[in-house]
């Protein structure tokens, strides 16, 4: 991993990384990596912990990838990503389960299953296995923070409504009503659906505004 | 036959028209709830106009500021959203705090309308979508059934804070429904008839909502199709259940003029946009809604079942138009 030899190159990686996070966003654009986004989004702790979770194991994946791109033959590409990825869930999941039992507890089977995650997959399929190790790296952090992101998001006001908390610290006071729906699988769905309808609104919104000025 | 003074006209069909439009048909049946609120107004207090006042704001501010074509506020015009926020209101209990009954409007017309285009393209009763979603965010307070009181008397949770619910009331009592399914007593049918029992505002008076029902049904409001197959399967079912077994499952006459069975019928099944225009389309929508409301409760969990009998029935209506399309003159009969 040599530093960027000219602006123009550190330019690109620039934009490898920043993609994720907002343009190219791995849930909110892409619209992957649905059951973690839905099922574990119940509070932003959780949404947090699997967010990191996924950041590295996409980061560390991408990172391995890339470096062994050259020596994966193309029929069994597909299989040795899933065991390289598998590998750094396996270490993630230790560490978890070492500095934060509870939290560990909550995801339960989702933490493994970030091995299925499609965004992981992806991200070494169409990225990692073509690119040099310092832009599948950075490439893997932008997605994977923007993951993070989308998580948080989902999470926070999830627990917000649905619990009254965020973080675990109480907003309201005893006297709060929980909308118990949100803290429910429907609520994911209906959480994660205001959010979509959000972004496509803006995009329409900036459609229109492009279309006017060429006129 | 110029010269004879004679002219002939050509025009297209259709020749006869109708002075009926949708402002107009929404304002009758917004006229028509005005008895209903009356009634809620008798049996439970002034609370009763807090509640729809405060659903029918939600339901008018969603309109409003989810206006997608300018000029913003145009589409109040048609009275289709006051009646959204009327009927929300008229579904909720007495004693639901004024902010949740405002959220239900709000979202009736957000996620029920406007997110599906607005009038006419939505799929679901937009009423029921706010109702159902009061139901899932809030079970409590959307099964907290205040005792009927003093007619100034308004309970504590009434006013509380969003977001807080208030305090709980220790007035609370059950529906005729739920006193049947969990208790096993059977309430009086002329309370039941008359509206003097627990319930939500709107749904207690079967009089007063078969007067209005007949009513609109006589003027053409709605195609009266629907709320008759709602009403005889509903009878026809749960008289059939009852004969099996007197004792769990209650009699046709409880079965038609307790909980929301009679409102639904008359003011949420018939919604001319989320319900079949084909005569026999409308027919099987309302059986299947009768169907489903006595399968509900009598083998369900819960002890009302109307609001997803006629949202269930909604997600059918596409396909019930398909397959109900009426054979034009003359055609073969498919084979």
């Amino acid at each position: 991993m040599n530093a960027p030899s000219s602006p123009a190159e550190a330019a690109r990686l620039h934009a490898e990384f920043v993609k994720g996070l907002w343009r190219e966003n791995p849930v909110f654009v892409q619209v992957l990596g649905m059951c973690p986004t839905l099922a574990v989004t119940n509070s932003a702790i959780n949404a947090l912990a699997m967010g990191a979770a996924t950041t590295a194991v996409l980061a560390c994946s991408s990172l391995l990838v890339s470096l062994l791109g050259r020596f994966i033959p193309a029929q069994v590409r597909i299989s040795t990503y899933v065991i390289v990825i598998a590998t750094f869930v396996t270490v993630v999941d230790f560490v978890l389960q070492a500095i934060l039992p509870d939290v560990h507890k909550e995801l339960g089977a989702f933490l493994a299953l970030i091995v299925v995650n499609c965004l992981i997959l992806g991200r070494q399929e169409a990225f990692a296995s073509k690119n040099p190790p310092l832009a599948a790296v950075l490439d893997a952090l932008g997605m994977g923070l923007g993951f993070l992101f989308a998580l948080l998001c989902l999470g926070a006001t999830r627990e917000v409504l649905g619990n009254g908390s965020l973080f675990g610290i109480d907003l309201f006071g005893p006297a709060f009503e929980p909308w118990v729906v949100m803290v429910l699988p429907p609520g994911g769905f209906l959480m994660l659906g205001l959010i979509l309808l959000l972004f496509s609104w803006r995009l329409q919104r900036r459609a229109a505004a492009a279309a006017e000025e060429k006129r | 036959m110029t010269g004879r003074g004679h002219r002939l006209d050509l025009q297209a069909a259709p020749f006869l028209h109708t002075t009926l439009s949708t402002p107009r048909l929404m304002v009758e049946v917004i006229l028509c709830t005005l008895p209903v609120l009356a009634a809620a107004t008798w049996f439970f207090g002034v609370v009763a106009l807090l509640v729809v006042a405060a659903a029918t704001a939600g339901a008018v501010f969603a309109e409003w500021a989810l206006a997608t074509r300018a000029p913003r506020g145009n589409t109040l015009r048609d009275g289709s959203g006051v009646l959204t926020g009327l009927l929300v209101g008229l579904t909720l209990p007495p004693a639901i705090p004024l902010w949740m009954a405002a959220l239900g409007g709000f979202v009736a017309i957000a996620l029920g309308k406007q997110l599906f285009g607005g009038l006419g393209q939505n799929l679901f009763n937009p009423a029921l979508v706010g109702r159902a979603f009061l139901q899932a965010a809030f079970p409590g307070a959307l099964t907290t059934w205040g005792a009927p009181r003093g007619f100034l008397d308004v309970p504590a949770s009434t006013f509380a804070l969003p977001f807080l619910h208030g305090g709980l009331d220790g007035m609370s009592t059950a529906t005729p429904l739920a006193l049947h399914k969990f208790e096993h007593t059977t309430t009086g049918l002329w309370a039941l008839f008359s509206g003097d029992v627990a319930g939500s505002l709107g749904e207690t008076s079967a009089l007063v909502l078969l007067l209005v029902g007949l009513w609109l049904g006589l003027r053409r409001a709605f195609d009266w199709r629907i709320p008759v197959a709602i009403l005889v399967a509903t009878a026809l079912l749960g008289g059939a259940l009852h004969l099996l077994d007197p004792v769990r499952n209650p009699g046709p006459l409880f079965l038609l003029t307790s909980g929301g069975l009679l409102f639904g019928a008359v003011f949420m099944a018939t919604d001319p946009v989320s319900s079949p225009t084909t005569p026999r389309g409308a027919l099987a929508f309302g059986a299947g809604i009768g169907a489903l409301v006595v399968v509900i409760r009598d083998y369900g969990g819960l002890p009302e079942g109307v609001m997803y009998a006629i949202l269930l029935m909604n997600a059918a209506t596409p396909l019930l138009e398909r397959v109900s399309q009426p054979r034009p003159f003359g055609r073969r009969r498919a084979a």
